[in-house]
């Protein structure tokens, strides 16, 4: 049942996810931590920031992530928790995969066709939205505690966006802050 | 030729650290200058690939994949771009659910969780920046926002409504 449900949600995921990894986080987060509770919020936070350490594309990740601890929180071994992680990794990118063969037929029409066009005026700024619904989400009590936790916010945000330091060099100095802050 | 793209394939996603977007250079560097697709071929997957549904690194991986292949060189490319990452993960699964408890572990995330907050806020910044804002697409965004944050609507009728609004209005500007 639960491996129906995890395919069924990554399809989704990838039907629906557009405008980039940051814009799909919001539909990741309503779909594994509010509808099913897969995974507690604190827990999602932790899967970015892993995500951004590690090496791929966050959709992959998280898929791959929470395929796994979904079925292992179920109270599954660690054999079908592997194959929760494959069945969301695989549901993730099917409809890519047939978007993308279908689209390659007719490449030289979709490339300048004006319904699509005229659809992304609306879905860019939606876009836009998605991502800061997926910030404002997280800016709970879970994840900033104290007044430590805006420290770091305030801190990891100026050098992103002043001083250009890459995410994962953030990630690295914002867990040594955490070692220190809270020693 | 098929093993060659699985392996060119795999060493794109081992060194792409940071999201999909981090792969564009090195996979441009790969394939172009490899001379399996043109400059502006690829310009013009990428545009396309950017405005499709799903995982953007997977879409331009299959696309590149069957432009060269077919369908049997789409999947050697989308698996080479996924697995090393599905293999990271998965071991991270593995170990991380056993050492989340630790102490130490809790106090690194403490600091990582907000952290990670800001590097959301910053590609929301660079993307407003560069969508252009007006006052009405300022107010699509959000109302995006708010409708998912406050009212818990699923971000799919959000995407949904837009894509629609978007249609209907953009195809009645180019009849006036």
């Amino acid at each position: 049942m639960i491996f129906l449900q995890l395919f069924w949600t990554y399809i989704k995921i990838g039907l629906f996810g557009f405008g980039g990894g940051y814009a799909m986080l919001s539909l990741i987060q309503d779909e594994v931590v509010d509808k099913h509770g897969w995974i507690s919020l604190q827990e999602f936070t932790d899967v970015v920031a892993i995500s951004q350490m590690t090496p791929g594309p966050i959709g992959v990740n998280s898929a791959t992530y929470i395929g796994y601890t979904a079925v292992h929180n179920a109270g599954y071994a660690a054999g079908l928790s592997i194959c929760g992680s494959c069945i969301a990794t695989f549901a993730v990118c099917l409809p890519s995969f047939i978007l993308v063969l279908v689209i390659s037929y007719y490449f030289n029409r979709f490339k300048q066709n004006r319904y699509v066009e005229a659809a992304f005026t609306g879905l860019r700024p939606a876009s836009v939205g998605l991502i800061a619904a997926a910030a404002l989400l997280l800016m709970n009590r879970g994840n900033f505690i104290d007044y430590k936790s805006f420290l770091i916010f305030g801190a990891a945000f100026i050098l992103t966006w002043k001083f250009k330091l890459h995410p994962v060099l953030i990630i690295f100095l914002a867990g040594i802050g955490g070692l220190i802050l809270y020693w | 030729m098929c093993w060659t793209l699985f392996l060119t394939f795999i060493r794109i996603g081992t060194f792409t650290i940071g999201g999909g977007y981090a792969m564009l250079p090195l996979i441009e560097r790969e394939v172009v200058n490899r001379g399996w697709i043109t400059k502006e071929d690829f310009i013009d997957l990428f545009a396309v690939a950017q405005s499709l549904p799903g995982i953007f690194a997977v879409n331009i991986s299959i696309f590149l994949g069957y432009r060269l292949k077919g369908i049997r060189g789409s999947t050697v490319c989308a698996l080479g771009a996924i697995l090393p990452s599905f293999v990271i993960i998965l071991a991270i699964a593995l170990f991380f659910t056993q050492i989340q408890e630790n102490v130490w572990v809790e106090k690194i995330f403490r600091g990582l969780r907000p952290a990670v907050v800001a590097l959301i806020v910053v590609p929301c910044i660079t993307a407003a920046q560069s969508a252009g804002l007006t006052w009405q697409t300022a107010l699509i965004a959000t109302a995006a926002a708010l409708l998912i944050w406050l009212a818990g609507i699923s971000p799919v009728y959000i995407i949904v409504v837009a894509a629609t609004g978007g249609l209907i209005c953009g195809l009645n500007k180019k009849k006036q």
